[in-house]
């Protein structure tokens, strides 16, 4: 795999009216082109900072951030992001939500042939993640999982070569959650984007990761870079696997060993 | 399969809505009020209320066809002031509000200094506005624009500030202008606000045009008022409260039009507030 992405002793410190928070410390990271990368830490450990830094809205205060070798300035290109909130447009139909992107980025105003087929191209994703039928809803007439799903369209039909997501199913009941899964497991190998998946999840995390990066608390650093082993593709049996529990538990002694998790 | 559930489980939900008989809200309101003028006119025969001191609905109602034609024209005259006015004050607002939004200086500067105008009564004003641009359109419209400007300022200012930070981080993403953003995420996302202020702006412009017609005109439905007090003939001041009431009452609905047409995702979207 050739490398897609680096970060290169990135330090952020974000200068507040009540002092400096130093959120990131000397973070070291390579993305390889395709991967699955997932980072897991303790809230308020500088994920999302990390994930903003990669995004180019914001800049790192220390370090570098390289995208195929060239130092990254602005906004990353072909980078596409999902975040927290599911951020769906109120007044804007499903369908015009997840062609938001095409419209703004295109000159597809006055071109209704590219306007059909970013529509076409839409109807698919949506019913790739089981919307078909919803694509005239308003998004208040969706339920929070059928919510960010119509967000992670709205990422992937920009054909992004880096999916940023931001604890997507932070908000989803552990049932839609699992489905998400799944649902983001088989469109990352259709669509064979890089992904860096931030979580609170360690299960999560080993499930859906090629690697997961363990984070310290605040300031953040990276504490381990774990190859996740298991075979794809990943499936009903694969949390029963001996290395899934393996690398579950890792992690968790990672953070027990920090003070993190305490058992009592 | 959970998609499959969720889908059927919505279907069901709205089929549910259909089926119920939907009574208007505004027949409620419009029985209630028919309730409340019947009781006026069955009172003010009972107890002989003579009509210098309140006349009765039918009387009101009669005078006001007789003297229809009349009533229009001051109506119209009143209308103008408003519209104008209250067009005024959208189109010095709006673009004042833009400012204020993505100028810090401005919003450390200027924006204070309207929140405290704001608490002036505009009315004790009007005086000194007739010394200024006489007795014509102009003081009304001025008045009305003044009256009905803050409302509009503000709220168009809290809602363009009412953006997400995350909405604002997508379209930056996207790698588009803050223009663009502008259009797409900051104005449709400030909408409720804005009309929230459009409403409450031009029922305050009605009051302003009001107002500039008691201190110098002679014409509209102030001026007509302000006439037949002094003459005493309360029946014309009912009558003109009337036109008055309709006036505004249909400035508001157009405005209140506008917004379901410009945003019918709004309403459903809220829990209280429209039932
Ligand atoms: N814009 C900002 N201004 C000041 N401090 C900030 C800002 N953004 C983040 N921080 C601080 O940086 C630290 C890391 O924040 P970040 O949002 O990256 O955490 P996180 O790991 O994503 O947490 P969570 O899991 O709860 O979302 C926090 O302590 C936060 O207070
Ligand atoms: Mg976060």
């Amino acid at each position: 795999m050739s490398n897609y992405l680096q970060l290169y002793a990135v330090d952020k410190v974000f200068h507040t009216k009540t002092g400096d928070i130093q959120a990131l410390s000397n973070i070291h990271l390579n993305i390889e082109n395709g991967e699955f990368l997932s980072v897991v830490g303790p809230s308020g450990c500088g994920k999302s900072t990390i994930m903003r830094i990669i995004a180019g809205l914001d800049k790192p205060s220390n370090g570098s951030v390289e995208v195929n070798e060239s130092e990254l300035k602005g906004i990353a290109d072909g980078a596409a992001i999902v975040f927290q909130k599911d951020v769906l447009l109120a007044w804007r139909s499903v369908l015009d939500n997840v062609t938001l992107p095409l419209e703004l980025k295109g000159i597809t105003w006055f071109d209704r042939s590219n306007h059909q087929t970013n529509r076409a191209k839409a109807l698919e994703l949506l019913e790739s993640v089981g919307l078909k039928g919803f694509e005239n809803k308003y998004p208040h007439e969706l339920s929070g999982g059928m919510r960010q799903r119509v967000s992670i369209c709205r990422a992937l039909i920009q054909d992004p070569k880096l999916l940023l997501m931001d604890e997507p199913f932070g908000a989803l009941d552990a049932l839609t959650r699992e489905q998400m899964m799944y649902d983001l497991l088989k469109l990352s190998n259709k669509y064979k984007f890089t992904t860096v998946f931030i979580t609170h999840s360690i299960e999560e995390a080993v499930f859906l990761s090629d690697r997961v990066i363990v984070m310290s608390e605040r300031p953040g650093t990276i504490l381990k870079e774990l190859p996740i082993q298991l075979t794809r593709p990943r499936d009903n049996h694969t949390r029963s696997n001996d290395i899934f529990s393996e690398n579950v538990n890792e992690i968790r002694d990672i953070f027990q060993s920090q003070g993190i998790l305490a058992e009592n | 399969m959970e998609s499959k559930m969720e889908i059927d489980r919505i279907r069901r939900i709205q089929g549910e809505k259909k089926s119920l008989i939907v009574i208007p809200k505004s027949v409620w309101a419009a029985l209630t009020l028919v309730g409340l003028v019947i009781l006026w006119e069955i009172l003010s025969k009972l107890l002989e209320i003579p009509a210098y001191i309140l006349p009765s609905p039918i009387e009101i109602v009669s005078r006001l066809v007789k003297e229809i034609s009349m009533l229009w024209g001051h109506a119209i005259a009143t209308l103008t002031e408003v519209i104008l006015g209250f067009g005024l004050s959208l189109l010095i607002g709006i673009p004042m509000a833009i400012t204020i939004v993505y100028s810090r200086y401005l919003a450390n500067s200027i924006y204070p200094i309207i929140i405290g105008i704001q608490c002036l009564p505009m009315v004790s004003i009007a005086p000194i506005l007739v010394i200024w641009f006489g007795y014509g359109l102009i003081t009304k419209v001025i008045l009305a624009c003044l009256i009905s400007f803050f409302p509009v300022v503000i709220n168009a200012v809290n809602g363009f500030r009412s953006l997400d930070k995350e909405m604002h981080d997508l379209g930056r993403s996207l790698g588009i202008s803050e223009a663009k953003i502008f259009i797409y995420f900051r104005l449709p996302n400030a909408l409720p606000h804005l009309f929230a202020g459009f409403k409450v702006g031009v029922t305050l412009a009605v009051v302003g045009a009001i107002v500039g017609e008691f201190v110098a005109s002679e014409r509209g439905l102030g001026y007509l008022q302000l006439t037949a007090n002094a003459r005493l003939d309360t029946e014309l001041v009912f009558v003109t409260i009337v036109v008055l009431a309709i006036v505004g009452i249909v400035l508001f609905l157009i405005v209140h039009l506008l917004e379901r047409l410009l945003m019918p995702w709004y309403h459903a979207n809220k829990a209280g507030g429209d039932h």
